[in-house]
């Protein structure tokens, strides 16, 4: 199946767990985590 | 087919796997029958759906005007879960037990987490179209807080995804077993790597919508008092248009598997291919915030990365896509022996096969249509003029209705020969069932397009404002006439299709014991086309012409929008 010479990608690519891992890290930081800082960083409003 | 180099010695137990009389592909027994339930129910599904559908296009035709205010939005909910979740993931579903199990001469897995996975997704799903239909949550697809549904709304929306969860984890085990186990030899085939992508996107998915739903259930039972509508909304996009790309994912899947099905063709370029959809696994989640564009709580920095820089790294897997997609089919036809001109291998494609219209068809709407216009209207200064109007509707249905579900239904058309093992009616219908689909699907396209254009907002019961208190401008209705001539066509696409299908499945002619009957086989003409090079292995003019016209059609249509966006008057 795999091989220690092949290139980093392709093991990358091999590895579908961690290409699961992958998949939930960088979409949850750059889209869910970070979206979710900055409107729990908002103030409250104040009303009239 | 050789998906399976050498055909190693597979896993299955006694008794467990046959070998298609078609493709030579080994079929495990276990996976073949959830092949099928969960294929059956996606076409009971996307039947509700296509009926919800015709209902909705009668009635923004302004001159029918069908269904009364609180039954246009019920409708219309029922249309949005049934379509772009119930019917699609059921499909898909099939297709990831097919690609683990056949192209990795494997058995499933597990019975019993099928079983599991089966029915907690047709409870869920059953519960929700239930409540929806008694009026207990006419609150759309994206059910924004604060708008209320019945809690069994929510759980049969839980229970679907749940369902839908132990199938795509089902899906990564047997991929374990199979290695373990040594069936195949190399990497995965691409089909297989695709439908990977599509699962780990669709794990992404429905953790994100446990996140949102189960704190919306508790709310809406009473148990929590208040939700931040900013928060549901960022959450809820982080599932609502991921399960899109599961869509996207696995319809790309489709294309090579059906290429390679009906042309033979096979993949210019694996790690290529398999680069884009790594691109897909990473990125391709980020359009997400496309939705959120006009939404004051997040900053421009997190709008501009999440839907420009990031993201177009999956617009470039996207074009990877579709230039390998393609190509691989031309360099196909091409050795076949059809190399006159730039588009010969074109011309002589097999266009009266549904398998091969459909998907060919799927390619070009997807991304002549849904990718162009999505590219578009996903920069954030031109998303200020479209938001919230008809042109959005538009974009959606070339990506989910011209591109992934004429894909699905083209697959049906091979699927049903080889799973089910019976041949279809009528297979002169089913020819052009296709081309009838298309026309419907892109009159109405066009429709809400040019209706959007000219401000019509989407999810709207009647742009007239009848009957409202204050004076509201009147809207250009008039593209609307195209929205509804438009579905009703399609809808009559999409019938034939349901009808031959269910006809077949239930009482088709068997051909158990013997090759499927051709949809129409590429002649091979080779012997009088002269020699078949190494050269020519990479010579895809056609590919390299139709691609062209992408991008040319792709500037006109960005700055046309740009233009519009120019024209709006001044804000000071």
């Amino acid at each position: 199946m795999g091989n220690e010479n092949d290139h980093w990608l392709k093991k990358l690519m091999d590895n579908p767990w961690l290409l699961l891992v992958l998949g939930i890290v960088v979409p949850t930081l750059s889209y869910t985590v970070w979206g979710l800082v900055e409107v729990m960083s908002l103030p409250p409003a104040t009303l009239p | 087919m050789s998906a399976i180099p050498g055909f190693l010695k597979g896993n299955f137990r006694s008794n467990e796997s046959r070998t298609c009389d078609t493709t030579g592909l080994p079929v495990c027994n276990t996976a073949s029958l959830f092949i099928q339930l969960h294929a059956v129910f996606a076409v009971v599904f996307l039947l509700v759906g296509a009926v919800a559908a015709i209902l909705l296009a009668l009635t923004r035709w302004p001159a029918v005007h069908l269904l009364p205010a609180d039954w246009f939005y019920r409708v219309l909910t029922l249309h949005g879960v049934n379509m772009l979740l119930f019917w699609i993931i059921f499909l898909e579903v099939a297709i990831v037990y097919f690609a683990s199990t056949s192209l990795l001469n494997s058995r499933l897995f597990s019975k019993g987490l099928a079983w599991a996975g089966f029915l907690l997704m047709v409870i869920g799903a059953v519960l929700v179209d239930y409540i929806i239909l008694i009026g207990g949550a006419d609150v759309l697809f994206t059910s924004y807080y604060p708008l209320p549904g019945h809690p069994f709304f929510y759980l049969g929306l839980i229970l679907f995804a749940v369902g839908a969860l132990l199938a795509m984890i089902n899906f990564l085990l047997t991929l374990h077993i199979a290695k373990r186990d040594k069936t195949y030899e190399g990497s995965v085939p691409l089909v297989v790597f695709g439908a990977t992508a599509a699962v780990i996107i669709a794990v992404l998915t429905i953790a994100t919508g446990a996140a949102i739903l189960i704190p919306t259930l508790l709310w809406a039972a009473g148990i929590v008092d208040i939700i931040d509508a900013g928060i549901y909304r960022v959450v809820w996009w982080g599932m609502g248009h991921v399960s899109q790309q599961i869509n996207v994912t696995a319809m790309v899947s489709v294309w090579y598997f059906m290429f390679s099905l009906t042309t033979g063709a096979k993949p210019l370029n694996h790690a290529v291919c398999r680069g884009a959809f790594v691109l897909y696994i990473l990125f391709i989640n980020l359009a997400s915030a496309h939705h959120l564009l006009v939404d004051p709580g997040v900053s421009t920095a997190w709008s501009i990365w999440n839907t420009s820089y990031a993201m177009y790294l999956a617009v470039l897997a996207s074009m990877i896509h579709g230039f390998t997609v393609p190509a691989a089919l031309e360099i196909a036809m091409r050795k076949k022996g059809y190399r006159q001109g730039v588009f010969g291998w074109l011309t002589n494609a097999p266009w009266g096969n549904p398998g091969f219209s459909s998907i060919f068809m799927s390619l070009v709407i997807f991304g002549f249509i849904g990718g162009i216009t999505g590219v578009t209207i996903g920069t954030e200064q031109i998303n200020i003029i479209v938001h919230n109007t008809l042109k959005l509707p538009a974009h959606f249905h070339g990506t989910v209705v011209g591109g992934t579900t004429l894909a699905f239904t083209g697959l049906a058309y091979y699927v049903v020969p080889l799973i089910f093992r019976r041949e279809y009616y009528m297979k002169g219908l089913a020819k052009i069932q296709p081309y009838i689909f298309v026309v419907g699907i892109l009159i109405v396209i066009l429709g809400m397009q040019f209706a959007g254009s000219t401000g019509v907002p989407r999810r709207h019961w009647d742009v007239s404002f009848a009957g409202s208190p204050i004076p509201i401008p009147k809207m250009e209705s008039g593209w609307l006439a195209l929205v509804g001539v438009g579905g009703v066509i399609a809808f009559t696409g999409l019938l034939i299709f349901i009808l031959l299908t269910v006809a077949t499945v239930f009482f088709g002619r068997s051909n158990k014991g013997k090759p499927m009957e051709s949809w129409g086989d590429v002649k091979d003409v080779s012997a009088s086309a002269g020699a078949w090079t190494k050269e020519d292995e990479h010579k895809t003019p056609g590919t390299w012409a139709l691609v062209s016209i992408l991008l040319v059609s792709f500037v006109v249509y960005y700055f046309s929008n740009w233009k519009a966006l120019a024209d709006v008057w001044w804000v000071r």
